[in-house]
């Protein structure tokens, strides 16, 4: 029965990121700087409500209370939300949504790697099916802090501000609670801290590329795993739920 | 006048499957190869239509002109035996 409650806030854990991050990209519907990249992060937007929605069904099933995904996707309280801050964050300007991007998907490509070897067949599944996708989002954000970051003075000074500015959110992935270190020992989940090192590696080879600055600054934000959020989480829950709290069970 | 402040544009033909020929989708705009590799990417093969994507530079292709279409296209037109219709076909067979 422990197990059971540890797998379902596991399951929470990685649905909840790709649920928020998949809303703030939805933001940028009508934003993109050019028709062709608005349909870029709307796509990559839905691949994360995608994995949300196979992610929360799961969920439901070990909750085994009836609930589906829909319920705990839109029918939870902010302090029941269990994703990483960053992920939450303001769109912003363009280099902004681009930095998020890199520094989620660039753990999402270590952390869904290392999870499509789970004991679990399920999450093995997903993570094989999400992976493609996560690839993509690497090779998308990547091309974009390099064009930004090695391209005009303007863009130099924006992409190296957003990448220091949601530095301070990036330490968080990588913290191991007891529901990390019981799945990863049991071999459902993914033990994050060698992963560390990996990815400040393999962020300094594009940080490098992209003649930007690694940040160095060491104070990190903390609280997800426990569900203290920032401020913005409330606004985004007020605007995604209000739907499904207005007009209760509403079908089209 | 404006300066155009538009990337390059750039034509973008799919290929629906192994084998069948690549077939002109429509165009983007991107600075270079690989951003116009994605942006056809993301605009033309969302529902699973693609297995290849090639980009041309519009620039980079050549076009008759319109009023050659007279030269080119006319003498054509009443030269049916170029179809392969004038054939019978031998018994049994299910195509030539």
């Amino acid at each position: 029965m422990e197990t059971n409650k540890d797998l379902f806030n596991y399951c929470l854990r990685l649905a909840d990121d790709s649920l928020i991050l998949g809303h703030r990209l939805s933001e940028m519907c009508s934003k993109g700087p050019v028709i062709e990249e608005d349909l870029a992060l709307t796509n990559i937007a839905l691949d994360h409500i995608g994995r949300a929605q196979a992610i929360l069904k799961y969920a439901g099933e070990i909750e085994a209370k009836g609930r589906t995904e829909d319920d705990i996707a839109y029918r939870r309280e902010e302090r029941e939300y269990k994703n990483h801050l960053i992920t939450e964050q303001p769109n912003g300007d363009f280099a902004n949504v681009i930095a998020r991007q890199l520094y989620i998907s660039l753990f999402e490509m270590l952390f869904y790697s290392e999870l499509e070897k789970s004991n679990d067949k399920t999450i093995a599944a997903i993570a094989s099916k999400t992976i493609k996708e996560i690839k993509y989002h690497l090779i998308h954000a990547t091309d974009w802090t390099i064009r930004l970051g090695d391209g005009t003075e303007e863009s130099h000074l924006r992409m190296q501000k957003a990448i220091e500015d949601l530095w301070m959110y990036t330490g968080e992935l990588f913290e191991m609670d007891e529901v990390d270190l019981f799945m990863a020992k049991n071999g459902i989940g993914v033990d994050l801290t060698p992963m560390k090192i990996q990815w400040e590696q393999q962020l300094t080879t594009i940080l490098n590329e992209a003649t930007l600055k690694m940040p160095s600054a060491s104070y990190m934000q903390t609280g997800s795993r426990n569900g203290m959020h920032t401020e913005n989480l409330g606004h985004i829950l007020s605007e995604m739920q209000y739907l499904q709290r207005t007009y209760p069970d509403a079908k089209w | 006048m404006n300066k155009d402040t538009q990337l390059d544009l750039w034509e973008v033909f799919i290929q629906s499957k192994s084998g069948l020929p690549h077939i002109h989708a429509g165009s983007v705009h991107a600075s270079d190869l690989k951003m116009a590799l994605q942006n056809a990417r993301d605009t033309y093969t969302r529902r699973g239509e693609g297995t290849s994507i090639w980009v041309v530079l519009s620039q980079s292709i050549g076009a008759s002109n319109p009023d050659d279409n007279d030269m080119l296209f006319d003498p054509s037109n009443d030269k049916v035996y170029r179809h392969p219709t004038f054939y019978t076909m031998p018994e049994g067979a299910k195509n030539i």
